[in-house]
Formats: structure tokens, sequence, C-alpha cells
């Protein structure tokens, strides 16, 4: 009886305790650079997020550790798990931005979508690169949201660009499989209005979250249907499942493409040599043969800094958190280029994600020649229609398989300013820029 | 002694029938709304009310209607996570069917929708029971997610699938949306719950809760007292559903601001479920009790690391709130299966004998 009421007291003393600690948050240091990362490290999404969150993270500490921040100015670096879950990250969001935050990563299409209304109230800029709603490539209606390097839609086009140079798309059915969420059912619009222009058929195969680690039904439809080509929106646990079933269902795997978050060296090891000949779109290079990805394994990883298993250092997802925290820190850069502080605020931030120019030359200043194709960010255009390259797997790594293909920009850019009329549409009291 | 009630002697039935006829319940209850109304909102900051306050009292009115249909009916459900997604998605449609209508007008008549699909699917209730019945919520928690999905309809045929939430406002002052304050949704959400929270009180000890409660305790006899089973069975379905919708409302338009599938999956009813159970079954301030205990815990934990100065990665934090959120569940229920309420109960008897126990 004691021990029960002892055991009971220390519980709630240790609530009770807890909670008045909880009011003590630590306040920013005032001369830093805070970036807060939603990353996901758990749930069945972790096999993605996790090499995204250690590319990220570890960009960042490079910096810190080779040249003390930027500008001379230590980056404050916080990873808030999110889980893939839109609840969670808009928690980590509300608990985070109050700390001075620069410029939100969201890596899930579904907080993408709540954080959207949200950004030009807070003023903090969101940065979705590759990702999110399409329609936010349009500055003049989102001027707080980025989608550098290109939208979904762009790559969608850019994939039938790739089917028709390949095989010609004419009279061709194509499967489309996806995660039935936001992020899966983003392309559908362009998809089938593409169809009816080219003259191809769809057969459209959603998965949801729950059947992402069962997909044998769909794959059965898949040989039922007999698609000439497939395409495919996943992401998580479902990218090596969907590989796996293709390889049993036998389909030709050069002719299996994903969308450049189907193409993690995760997802392909399972299925190893098999899935040989299967594609994934990107728009950055793999592998550790760059300048910037040898110093984060001289400064950050072999000093035991990272998280990151050291042979999975340049894997595609890897790179990809290191591309995106080079757009970040060369936004922070031309931020502080364009208001003469070293330490900026978010709106600072906007400002240099929107004159964001990564040109060749400071491509290779950053070591990272032949890494990515030089961007360009305007005021009119978020995302900018930059090329796409198609990789093929080779068994145990990436290689580069078509040229750099652009976008069909004539079909996709109407769309999206049509897109981005609509969503503004219901919102009478919604604030856009002008350019 | 500190509980003691001799020498609070009722003159009137008014009095007698009062919702808190012990004069201590009475200012504690004036307390708690003081803080609720005067306190919290002066010294709490945007993350607080955001991330701790309003989930918590939404979850708590959630949790209500479980309650309602759980606790005082003794009818299993595990559709209550779908229930608040039809609250929700109907004030959606609302919403964009009419504008100008007030959003708080449109949250309390979601709740409706709500309650007539708990209806529809609460029909079986009168053959199914006990787990059979948990089985077949659990069928009507898959279907409203699949229609959430797949019926465009529902959410505007918009491209993401997901509902967003625009500005709306109460005099001028936004209340919803992304540019309303913490404070004034706050506001909002403690107004409805407090409003809602009064007539669940008088509705479970007044002649429907006492019919529910006899249906629970066992329904053979309830039905030779002459209760009929299925008019308070469906009864019970729609008050719950109705709870449930209006927090799920309550949820996309004053707390999150947009919402997807997931947001009312299969998960949600178990943390509701757990919620009550955990609270108290057949308790309305075990709901309160559930929903802080529950809501608050990880957010709690999560913060812990960083108040004493570890720093780990927030990966290895979310993998042990897992932890310590279970074995604490497990611990509470062992030193008190039936919940929370129970044990303030236990407290309340205490403090009327202490300083001099027998």
């Amino acid at each position: 009886m004691l021990m029960k009421k002892l055991a009971l007291g220390a519980g709630v003393a240790a609530l009770v305790g807890a909670s008045v600690l909880a009011d003590t948050q630590p306040v920013q240091a005032e001369d830093s650079l805070y970036i807060p990362l939603t990353t996901y490290r758990t749930g069945p999404f972790a096999g993605s997020g996790t090499p995204i969150a250690n590319g990220l993270h570890d960009y960042f500490t490079m910096l810190n550790e080779r040249d003390g921040g930027i500008g001379g100015v230590k980056l404050d670096v916080e990873e808030c798990e999110t889980g893939y879950n839109a609840q969670k990250g808009v928690e980590c969001y509300e608990g985070t931005k109050g700390k001075g935050a620069l410029v939100y990563n969201p890596y899930s299409t579904g907080i993408t979508l709540q954080l959207i209304p949200k950004a030009p109230v807070d003023q903090i800029p969101i940065l979705s690169m590759g990702y999110g709603l399409s329609a936010t490539a349009v500055g003049e209606k989102f001027p707080w949201t980025f989608n550098v390097p290109a939208t979904y839609w762009s790559q969608l086009s850019a994939i039938i660009k790739h089917i028709d140079t390949e095989d010609g798309v004419k009279g061709k059915k194509i499967g489309y499989i996806y995660l039935d969420v936001g992020y899966g059912r983003e392309p559908i619009p362009l998809l089938d209005e593409l169809a009816a222009e080219m003259g191809f058929e769809v057969v459209k195969i959603p998965v949801g979250v729950k059947e992402m680690q069962n997909q044998s039904s769909h794959w059965l439809q898949v040989r039922k249907e007999r698609p000439d080509w497939m395409i495919m929106w996943g992401w998580g646990a479902m990218n090596p499942t969907a590989i796996k079933e293709a390889v049993k269902v036998r389909f030709p795997m050069d002719k299996f493409v994903g969308v450049w978050w189907s193409g993690g060296n995760v997802d392909l090891r399972p299925a190893g040599a098999s899935a040989k000949g299967y594609k994934s779109t990107n728009f950055h290079g793999t592998g550790t043969g760059f300048k910037a990805i040898q110093d984060i394994m001289e400064h950050v990883v072999s000093k035991g800094k990272s998280q990151a298993d050291p042979e999975n250092v340049g894997d595609n997802y890897y790179n990809r958190g290191v591309m995106n925290a080079v757009i970040v820190a060369e936004a922070i850069r031309t931020a502080q280029k364009i208001t003469g502080k070293s330490v900026i605020t978010g709106a600072d931030m906007r400002e240099g994600l929107e004159h964001l120019d990564l040109t060749e030359a400071r491509i290779a200043e950053l070591g990272l020649s032949g890494f990515a194709n030089p961007m360009k960010v305007t005021c009119e255009d978020h995302a900018g229609a930059h090329p796409i390259y198609i990789q093929q797997w080779d068994g145990a790594g990436w290689h580069k398989a078509s040229d750099w293909i652009t976008p069909m920009v004539d079909k996709v850019r109407p769309k999206l300013e049509k897109a981005a009329e609509d969503w503004v549409a219901d919102k009478p009291d919604w604030q856009m820029g002008s350019c | 002694m500190l509980y003691r009630e001799t020498g609070q002697f009722k003159t009137t039935y008014l009095a007698d029938m009062a919702i808190f006829p012990i004069r201590q319940d009475y200012f504690l209850m004036i307390g708690i709304l003081l803080f609720a109304y005067v306190i919290a909102p002066l010294v709490m900051n945007d993350f607080w009310l955001n991330s701790i306050m309003i989930p918590t009292m939404i979850f708590a009115l959630a949790a209500i209607g479980l309650n309602i249909l759980t606790g005082y009916t003794g009818q299993l459900s595990l559709g209550h996570g779908g229930f608040m997604g039809v609250g929700a998605y109907a004030c959606y449609k609302l919403t964009s069917y009419f504008p100008d209508v007030n959003i708080i007008i449109h949250i309390f008549l979601s709740g409706f929708f709500a309650a007539a699909v708990g209806f529809v699917f609460g029909l079986p209730s009168l053959r199914i029971k006990g787990f059979y019945l948990a089985v077949a919520t659990l069928a009507s928690q898959f279907f409203l997610e699949w229609a959430f999905g797949r019926i465009a309809w529902l959410y505007n045929y918009n491209d993401s699938g997901a509902i967003e939430v625009s500005s709306r406002t109460l005099f001028d002052i936004p209340i919803a949306g992304a540019s309303a304050e913490p404070v004034t949704r706050y506001f909002v959400v403690l107004a409805i719950v407090t409003f809602l929270t009064w007539i669940a009180l008088n509705l479970v000890r007044g002649r429907f809760g006492r019919c529910w409660m006899a249906v629970r305790d066992m329904d053979i006899a309830a039905e030779l007292i002459g209760i009929k089973l299925l008019p308070t069975k469906l009864l019970a379905f729609s008050v719950s559903s109705y709870y449930a919708g209006v927090a799920g409302a309550l949820m996309v338009f004053m707390w999150l601001g947009a919402a997807e599938v997931e947001s009312f999956d299969i998960n949600h009813s178990f943390l509701i479920l757990f919620m009550v159970i955990i609270g108290g079954l057949g308790s309305i301030l075990g709901s309160f009790l559930g929903a802080i205990f529950i809501w608050n815990l990880p957010v709690l934990l999560r913060a812990i690391p960083d108040m004493i100065g570890v720093n780990i990665g927030a990966a290895t934090v979310e993998h042990m709130t897992f932890m310590v959120t279970g074995a604490l569940i497990i611990f509470f229920l062992i030193v008190e299966p039936h919940g929370f309420a129970r044990l303030w109960q236990i407290t309340k008897e205490k403090l009327r004998l202490w300083p001099f126990p027998y």
C-alpha cells in the first residue's frame, strides 16, 4: 500500500515538476541563424526521411565547422520529428516559429499545405524543394512559398517527354501508381490532360497508406491491364514494396519510371540486382565525388558529428538533403548581401529566396561542379522550369540515363496559373505579392 | 475536513438539484473557470495555447462524446475518429455553400451531420452487442475514411485532396484561418466546450442519462421497466456523434487550419477511446482528465530532454516518448483501473476525513 502511494506520489510529482519546468523554454542566442528542420526518422516513411534529414543536417554542420557558419554567423539547426504526420508537423511549426525561424522545409506535401496560409502571417517563407503544391510556383499569388527547382507538374511532363522520345507515347497505355495522399494526387489533372492531348491511355492505381507494404493486389491489376509504361509517385515504404512487386510480376524495369521521391538507394537495395534498369528522375548528382560532399566527410562524418552511416553518404536522398541545404544556405547568403545584415529575419530570407541565382560559376565555387544544373528564382516564377534528368539503377548504384530534359513549360505554366487562381479565388483576404 | 459538506443545508429544490451541490465543488469549478477564462490567456504564450490548451479541449469534447456512448450507455465505438471527420467535412462544405453565415453557427450545425451519420451506424446496435458492435463501428470508420478520400465533392475537387480553412470573422475579429490569433481561437473553443460540457452534465444526470445508464447496466432490466431500447441507444449514438462532430469541426477550423483524410484515421478513434478509458468511463470529469493526460504527456516528454539540457536527437526523443507514454498508461491503469475520475473520487473521500482518518 505504501509502495503504491509512493509510486503514485512520485508520478504526480514528476508530472507537476515537469510542467513547471516546461515554462522555461530556451531562448535562441541573438547572433545565430536559426533553421528548424521538420524531419522524420520514425514511422513508415523513415526509410526515405532519414537520409534526407542527415544530408540537411550534415551540410549545415559542415558550414559551421569549416566556415564558421554563413557570413560569420553560426547556424543553429534544430530537428523536430514529424513522422510525416501533418498534425505533428504543425505542432513543430508552432513550437519553433517563435525562435526566429528563417525558413521551413516541411518534407511533406500535407505539412506544406497546412503551412502555406500561415507563412504570410508569420512572415516565414516555406521552401518545398521539388514537392508541395505545384501552384505555389506562381510567385505573384504565393509570395511566401518556393518550390524550386521544378513542380510536380513540370516533372511529370518531363517524364512523359522521356517516354515519348524512347518509345512514342501515342496509343500507349501508361500505368500511374501513386501514394493515395495529397502528394500522389497532385499530378493527376495534368496527366489526364496530357493523355487527352497526346493520345495515350492512363490506368490509375492508388495505394493507400495502410496498403503501402502489401501491394500484391495492385500489381495483379498491373498484370491484368498490361500497361506499356509505369510511372510511380511513391514515398517511404511504398517504394521498395512496389519495386519488389514489379520484379515479381516481371514488369520490364526499364519501362518503370519513378518520381524523384521514388529513387532512393534505400528503395532499390532490397530488390538489388533484380531491379536493374529501374528509372527515376533527378535534379542533382549522386555519389561522393564532389568536393563539398568530401568536406562533409572530413569535417562532420569522420568526426562522429553525423547520424549517417559513412557508407550511406552520397546516396541519392542524402544528396537531396545536401541540395536542399545548399539552396537554403545560398538564399541566406543572398539575403545577407541584399540587406547588408549578417543576422537576418524570415522576411529577409524571403527576399533571399526570391533573388536566388545559382549560376554555374557559383556551383563550382561551392565545390559542387556537375552536381546540379544552374537554378534561378524570379518573383513571378518560384519554381522555374529547370531541366531534369533520368537516372537508371544498375543493381548497386545510379547512373545518368538521359540528357537534361526541359519540362513542357507551355503546357504546365498556364495550368499552374489557373490552379493558383482557383486557390486564391475563395480566399478574399489572401495577401498577394506584386512583381 | 477540506471536503466535508456538514452544515451546508439545502432549503430549496433548486439548490438540491444544482450541478455542484457541494460548496467546495462549486468554488473549485469557479476557480477552474477563472483560470481558463482569465489567467490562462494572460500568462500563456502562443505555443501553450495552440499546442496544449486548444487541442486538449477539443479532444476533451470528443472524449465527452465517446463517454456518453461508451461510458454511460455501454456501447463500444471505434468509429469516433470518423465521426469527427464527418463534422469537419460537413463544416467545410457548409462554409463553402454559405460563406456569409458565421462560422460558429456552422460548427454547431455540422454536429448534426455527424449525429445523422452516427444514427445510421448506430442502427445495428439493437442486435449487435459488445465486441461485435465494436467491429461494426470499425466498419463505419473504414467507410468514412474511404469516403473522405474518394468522394471529391467533399473536398471541393481540390487537387490536393485536403480541406483548407480560409479566414472567418466574428465582429470583424478573425477567429478562423491563419490570421486568427491563438488567443481568439482559444476563447472560441473554450466557450463552445464550456457550453457543450454544461449541456452534457445536465443530460447525463437527467432522464436521458438515467435511461442510458439503465441500458448500460442491464438492458433486459431496462426494457422491463419501460425503457425502449432502440430509441435510447440511437439517441446515445446521435448525441455522442454530435459531440464528436463539433470536436472535429473545431479541430480543423480552430486548431489545424487544414486537414487530410489522415487527420481522422483509426488512430484518432483509438486515441479518444484511450482518453475515455484512462480518464474514467461514465464520467464527464474523466473525459477532461483523460484528454489532458493523453494529449499532454507526449508534449511534455518531448520537452523534458531540452529542459534538463541533455542533447538527444529528435527521433530518439520520439521513440522514448512512445515507450514512456505506454509505460505510464499501464502504470496508471494498474494503480487505478477505473481511471483518473475514480482517483479523484478517492482523493475527495480521503480529504473529507483528513487529517483524522479512521
